[in-house]
């Protein structure tokens, strides 16, 4: 009963959605009060069913009701609660549903904190987003409907793919949609910006928080998703460039790119065409990450749709939305007319540099990505593009970037002095350079590239503290002036020394993970020692152990260091009998500096065992690097600036035409 | 400065980045790319010693050899038509076994041996990777359903 009710729930959002997305977008045009109110009244109405839909659903997971096919095929009663409610979206139809969740959720947060918004923006803007559920609402009622029953109910489900019943990977993808369908809203603004005709400061000030939450959940969403095939895939690797997460990645490409350039927009009123052009195409990257996933194009974990009715609907979905923005941005950007003028060395000039490099950088990897699909559809074979492509193209792109980030954030803007800047910065180049000589040292021998790499990282982490030292005038003012200098520092401008020093812990993990890393395999016997960069790895030998659901084979390490106690390590090779399917469980110890990471393979049938042994400096500062990024985001989030509503208030006051001291504050 | 002159800066800019990235990319695409054959298709096509590609099929029941090392593996991959030998050492994906569909990558050092420094095995028991489904439907042998 429970479950008709969350379909008829799903029905209902749709149908409301369809109102929603013509009604107000008519009031707008007309300029009709009444008819426009109905987009705020609708994205509340949407919102409530969707959050109904959803509940059933889960409830249908967490009482094990296998009557319902989707809960049968992806469930299983002997599963751990935590992995019966990530079952939900674990699977195709399930995601859907977290999907228009989510948009619903960002649609009524624009009713809840758009209170201030002229009345057309906001309808447009909720009737656009409307206009996106309404496609994903359908797209999940037509080909992947989560409440379809199966008669006779089945005594039992084929429980959830045990790659993906792991902690972290449970939280993914509402991480990974939070950021997706974050970037719709920003999308929104575009499109309702395109048919007004106008951008103008208010309009970016109204796009950066939601754009800066996108982001930051984004960046959490793709950080969890590495550290989970880091620790669950047992190959001690965190990046493959596999074209799943390419796909996560090019929207965090672009939207980053979009992140700074709304500063532009905001401040300068400029590059307004282009913020607007970066928030169509960090949605559509968002949607075509989510077809290339969702549509079986792809073969990986994620790929559960293998129906090419799905396919096709989400590539015509697809067509529809980027076709028809990119229409409406050929036909109306020209009226959003070139604001302030500045000079190539300012902080508009390097916003401008960063742009076109992270444009550049989702170029290369759209390239990459869709290329073997392109060449699979001519028929002229098939191909894989691997890591060595995308770390030749991405590398050279993402240095000057890291040189630029360390620099520009001193720049003035409209116009900089570029010398006095480089004079101020003596510090920083003779840190980097340091840095740089004693990484040459420590890695004699071996990579340049990993000297380099450390050095870029010295560069941009000292002038992040550099900037901050010189704008609380650290050492030349009291201690106590230069601390409350230091809280005077708005938290937009904190929120950005954060996520660039996450920049360059992460610059530093990447770098120092791939050119020193040191792995050895071999077969061991119990009682045997081998030694990887200076630790001892006892081995005890390996045990039948129980879990939940699973059992596995559990090895055990002492590691020792100099005779003292590091760690005890317990890698598993576990099987899970639903399934009948096999998973590692690499097993890991760090000290922050690096990683001891340990991977039982199979017995050699004569007592040994195959072992894997890395040792990988620095890898636990990736993710400490984008947690410190996503933090950024949040402090940043947080300025009062930075609020949202803020601006129109402001706006009004000037039209008012208060003094502009007032209308500073 | 004027609005032109900014616009032509920014422009050349522009194409001066466009063009780097262009050239990085052709330069990567040309060595980087991986081509997918079929053991027929290696047999048949005559790839040269030492080219980087993937190849893609079963792994034929009883042909595993493991050498004394415990580390390297000799199997023979198949598509029912044509067979492959392939050597690897390491640590073999949890997801390997006699009669399953994989995906070798490495390079032949004689017209049938295959030296492998990465196998993909991946997902449940009845999944096979699509590239190995259509090497079996090119060499006549595909036997399952579905498609």
């Amino acid at each position: 009963m429970i479950v008709e009710i969350g379909h008829i729930a799903l029905i209902m959002a749709l149908i409301v959605a369809l109102v929603q997305a013509t009604i107000p977008m008519i009031g707008a045009a007309r300029g009709d009060g009444r008819l426009m109110a109905v987009a705020s009244t609708a994205a509340g109405a949407q919102w409530v069913f969707i959050v109904i839909a959803f509940l059933s659903l889960m409830n249908a997971y967490v009482t094990s009701d296998f009557s319902v096919f989707n809960v049968a095929s992806n469930s299983h009663s002997a599963k751990p609660m935590l992995y019966k409610i990530a079952g939900v979206w674990g699977n195709h139809e399930g995601s859907l549903v977290l999907w228009v969740l989510i948009l619903a959720t960002f649609g009524g947060a624009i009713v809840l904190f758009g209170g201030n918004l002229p009345p057309a923006l906001r309808a447009r803007v909720l009737s656009v987003q409307a206009l996106i559920a309404v496609g994903f609402l359908s797209f999940s009622l037509f080909t992947s409907n989560p409440f379809e029953r199966v008669f006779p109910a089945p005594l039992d489900g084929n429980g959830l793919n045990p790659l993906l019943q792991d902690p972290g990977l449970a939280f993914h993808p509402p991480f990974l949609y939070l950021g997706y369908v974050g970037f719709s809203v920003a999308f929104a603004f575009a499109i309702a910006a395109l048919i007004e005709g106008r951008v103008d400061a208010a309009w970016a000030r109204w796009v950066r928080p939601w754009t800066l939450i996108a982001w930051s959940f984004l960046t959490i969403g793709i950080a969890l998703g590495s550290w989970w095939a880091y620790y669950e895939l047992g190959w001690g690797g965190w990046w493959y460039w596999d074209p799943v997460e390419n796909a996560s990645f090019m929207p965090w490409l672009a939207g980053t790119a979009l992140l700074h350039s709304a500063i532009v927009c905001e401040k300068r009123d400029a590059l307004k065409a282009w913020t607007v052009l970066l928030a169509i195409v960090a949605f559509s990257l968002s949607l075509l990450g989510t077809f290339l996933v969702r549509s079986g194009v792809l073969t990986s974990v994620h790929a559960f749709a293998t129906d090419p009715a799905r396919g096709v609907f989400i590539l015509g979905f697809l067509i529809f939305v980027v076709g028809g923005s990119l229409t409406l941005f050929a036909v109306r950007a020209p009226l959003l007319k070139a604001g302030g003028l500045f000079a190539p060395v300012s902080r508009e000039g390097g916003i401008v540099l960063n742009n076109l490099l992270f444009s550049a950088a989702a170029a290369t990897v759209l390239l990459g990505t869709l290329y073997p699909l392109f060449i699979d559809a001519l028929g002229a074979g098939k191909v894989s593009v691997g890591p060595p492509y995308f770390n030749t193209v991405f590398i050279p792109l993402m240095a000057p970037l890291i040189v630029l980030a360390g620099i520009a954030p001193m720049l003035a803007w409209k116009r900089a002095d570029l010398t006095g800047v480089i004079a101020r910065i003596k510090i920083v180049a003779a840190v980097t350079v340091l840095v740089l000589l004693w990484s040459v040292y420590r890695a004699w021998g071996n990579a340049v590239f990993g000297a380099f790499g450390i050095g870029l990282s010295a560069w941009l982490a000292s002038s992040v503290l550099f900037d901050w030292a010189v704008r609380i005038r650290l050492f030349r003012v009291s201690a106590l002036d230069s601390l409350q200098r230091a809280i005077r520092i708005p938290r937009a401008a904190y929120g950005m020394s954060l996520a660039h020093f996450g920049v360059a812990l992460l610059v530093a993990g990447v770098t120092a993970s791939s050119a020193w890393r040191t792995e050895a395999i071999q077969v061991m016997r119990q009682g045997e020692t081998i030694s990887v960069a200076g630790f001892e790895f006892l081995f005890h030998g390996v045990v039948r152990a129980e879990g939940p659901n699973y059992t596995a084979d559990r090895g055990h390490f002492t590691v020792t260091r100099a005779g003292g106690l590091v760690a005890e390590l317990w890698p598993e090779n576990r099987f899970y009998p639903v399934q009948q399917q096999p998973t590692t469980e690499a097993a890991i110890h760090t000290t922050w500096l690096a990683d001891l990471y340990v991977v039982v393979g199979d017995p050699d049938g004569q007592g040994g065992w195959s072992t894997r042994v890395y040792y990988n400096p620095l890898v636990p500062w990736i993710w400490l690097g984008a947690m410190v990024m996503a933090l950024g985001g949040a402090v940043s989030l947080s300025d009062r600036r930075h609020r949202v509503g803020a601006p129109n208030r402001r706006r009004r006051r000037l039209m008012a035409g208060e003094p502009a001291a007032e209308v500073a504050r | 400065m004027t609005r032109k002159k900014r616009r032509l800066y920014t422009l050349i800019g522009a194409m001066v980045l466009l063009s780097a990235a262009t050239a990085l990319v052709i330069g990567a695409f040309r060595d980087n790319l991986v081509f997918f054959f079929s053991p027929t298709e290696v047999a048949e096509k005559g790839i040269e010693a030492g080219q980087r590609i993937r190849m893609g099929g079963l792994v034929e029941e009883d042909s595993v050899i493991r050498d004394a090392d415990g580390l390297t593996v000799h199997f023979r991959l198949t598509d029912l038509s044509h067979t492959i030998m392939v050597t690897y050492r390491g640590i073999l994906p949890s997801l390997f076994r006699e009669g399953q569909g994989v995906i070798v990558q490495g390079q032949l050092d004689a017209p049938t041996h295959f030296i492998a420094d990465e196998i993909m095995a991946k997902h449940d028991e009845n999944y096979m990777p699509p590239e190995v489904a259509e090497a079996l439907k090119k060499s006549g042998q595909w036997k399952g359903g579905n498609e």
